[in-house]
Formats: structure tokens, sequence, C-alpha cells
């Protein structure tokens, strides 16, 4: 009996994470990205980047590109503060790439941050590409509760769809060789 | 039956587990202290009446006291339960790009904890450079949190804002779930009230 019950309390601790709509661990290379729903760019310039039109939430496969970059970010992160230029330059190499440009899409999403929160980071920062709020950490917790700033590189469409080809933490501060792996894994011609 | 009842609340606590999304500048530094009680003392001041007065030593090696902003400035007091802990690391640095919405109320922002100085020092230094004081109430441990009555029963403070006006009145107070960052809107939109 006693046996029992040990064996029933640990089957119910390995399946919280399926219980509570969370990953133990960030998605890995190779494995489909999970489902998400995540909150449309409150801007048109954001929606229009993303392919994208009027509110709500969006799906990643709706993303129209070759490669998504999701950088999950916060307001209150050190590390994401400092890599912000970096980031806004890495957008500007892809922007200003015309063999890049349309086809690798970036999009930051603030874990834990509301609106306004996400909506500060982008206007002290400058930030052009779009950034959505995660305000009560759905996503954060579906992709492993990672710490920031992290990086996933998904293909929204394609024969695997929403495969993830990148994924790891920490910033970037070589961006032109970030842009090189990105373009070697995509396969982006 | 002890152990049947051991694994329920392993399990129960699991479940309740906070949800924050930590820096990578801490690296493993950061504690985790689990899931926290949302409030653990009792208000001693209230919206209206004037906040008691508190000298306190800052990281930047001078000492603060709240009559020095009397006449001049608004005071943010943000209390943080404790320093190396994982929603108190993600909080000030938030606060230390937005400088700018602090000055445009005319306010000024004073960080508080329980923790000694080199702690704090320590902590502190991993946001970058704070534009804002952070103050000790070390000792007489948690004297001033325990003044307002927001000293918990483990000796940390709750996670606090209380904002004071230039006359020394409290205009606000959020002793807000200690699991939970207060959302920056909530400060900003109570400055902007004060301007009114």
């Amino acid at each position: 009996m006693r046996k029992q019950v040990i064996v029933m309390m640990a089957m119910m601790i390995l399946a919280l994470p399926a219980l509570l709509g969370a990953q133990t661990q960030p998605p890995q290379v190779g494995a489909t990205l999970p489902d998400m729903k995540i909150q449309k760019p409150a801007d048109s310039f954001g929606l229009k980047y993303l392919g994208l039109s009027g509110s709500g939430t969006f799906a990643v496969d709706q993303v129209r590109a070759q490669a998504l970059i999701i950088q999950i970010f916060s307001l209150y992160c050190p590390y994401c503060q400092k890599d912000a230029p970096n980031m806004n330059r890495f957008f500007s190499l892809i922007e200003g790439n015309p063999r890049l440009k349309g086809k690798i899409k970036i999009l930051g999403i603030g874990a834990g941050n509301t609106q306004f929160e996400v909506n500060t980071f982008k206007k002290k920062y400058k930030v052009e590409f779009p950034l959505v709020p995660d305000a009560d950490f759905t996503i954060h917790k579906i992709i492993g509760e990672v710490r920031t700033p992290y990086f996933i590189v998904v293909k929204p469409g394609g024969p695997k769809k929403r495969e993830v080809v990148y994924s790891r933490l920490g910033a970037h501060e070589d961006v032109e060789a970030f842009l090189a792996e990105v373009v070697r894994l995509t396969g982006i011609q | 039956m002890k152990r049947k009842m051991a694994c329920a609340l392993l399990l129960m606590s699991l479940l309740a587990a906070p949800a924050f999304a930590l820096s990578d500048a801490y690296k493993g530094n950061v504690y985790d202290v689990g899931k926290l009680k949302p409030v653990d003392s009792v208000l001693k001041v209230k919206v209206g009446k004037i906040a008691p007065a508190f000298t306190l030593p800052a990281v930047s090696g001078r000492k603060v006291s709240l009559k020095d902003y009397r006449g001049k400035k608004n005071v943010v007091l943000s209390f943080v339960p404790a320093a190396w802990t994982p929603v108190c690391s993600d909080q000030w640095p938030g606060y230390n790009i937005v400088q700018e919405l602090f000055e445009e109320n005319d306010a000024v922002l004073l960080g508080i904890s329980v923790d000694n100085i080199p702690t704090l020092y320590s902590w502190t230094n991993q946001m970058g450079q704070l534009w804002f004081d952070v103050l000790s109430d070390f000792w007489p441990h948690g004297a001033v949190a325990s003044r307002l009555g927001i000293l918990r029963s483990d000796g940390t403070a709750e996670r606090a804002i209380i904002i004071i006006d230039k006359k020394g009145i409290i205009r606000y107070i959020d002793v807000h779930d200690a699991n939970e960052r207060p959302p920056l809107e909530s400060i900003i939109l109570q400055l902007e009230k004060l301007r009114k």
C-alpha cells in the first residue's frame, strides 16, 4: 500500500509540467516549438512586419517569414537592457540586406512584462522590431521558464512546422556571427 | 500517513510555484525562496497621514533622511524582501532605466531592504549603475519597516511601494504580493496623480 502511494505521488509530480501546460526545459533544437497564443503587436508597423492584422493573439505559424527569431526579454533584465543596442543593429543588418529582408523576422516577448513595460523598453531603446507582452508568464512557462535574454530561432512554415533550429541563453555581442549562424541553420539563400 | 501528507504538501508547493523571469545577469547566484505568504505583516500607517521620519545608510556611503526631501521632491519608497532572491532581483533594474519618468513627476526613488550594506553593494552591482539610492534597514533590524508595519515575521520586508508627497504625507501604499512584482505603471500613474 505504501509503495503504491509513493509510486502514485511520483507519477503525479512527473506529470506536473503537462498538467500545468509548462515545459520543464527550453525548446530543443530539432523539436517543434509548442503552440502558443502570442499577443499581437500594438503598433501598425509591428503588425505589418509580421504579416498580421487586427488585434488579439496569433500563432507562430501565421508569421510571414522563413525564419522567426524569438527573443525572450524583460524590461527588468540588466543584460537585456545592455543588449538592446546590439539587437537594434542586428535588426538593421537584416533589414539592410535585400537577400534577407522579409525572410528573417524578429519578435521580442516580454516575460512578465505588461504592455506599458514593453512600450517603455521599446521607447527607451528605440527598438524597431515588434515587442509584445507576456504579462502573466503564460508563454514563459510554455518555453521552460528560461532566464533572460533567451533566443529561439524557428522556421514557422516548411515541411516540419515550427521547427526549432536554435535555442540558447544569453546576449549576442557579435551580431554578424549570430546572423550568419541563423542563415546557415535556416538554409536561407 | 506522515509520508502521504509530506508528498501532498510537496505537490501543493510545486503547483503554487511563483512565476518569474530571472535575468542571466545574476547567473546561478540567486536563491530561490519558493512561494512566500503573499503578505505577512499588519500596516501601521495610512494614506493621508504623515510618514514616520527615518534616516538610513545608503550603499553610496551617505545617510539619507526622509526630511531631506520635504518641500522639494515626492518620494517613492520601494521595499523589497531580500537581496539575491528571484523577484527582488528583477525589480529595481527596471526602475533604473526610467529615471526620466520619476523626474518628470518631481520624484525620487529610494530602494530599501533589510539586508546589510555589503550584501546590498554586491547585489546591486549586478544591476548596473543605479541612479537612485539603495538604503539598508539592517540595524536595528528592520526598524523602519517595522515602524511602517511592513516587517514580515521572518525578518524580511514586504514588497511594498509607498509614495510620500512633498509635504511628507503618505499618498499611496501598495503592500504587494511578495511573489509578484508591482507593475511599473502603478507607480507612474500614482505619481502623475500627485501632479494634478
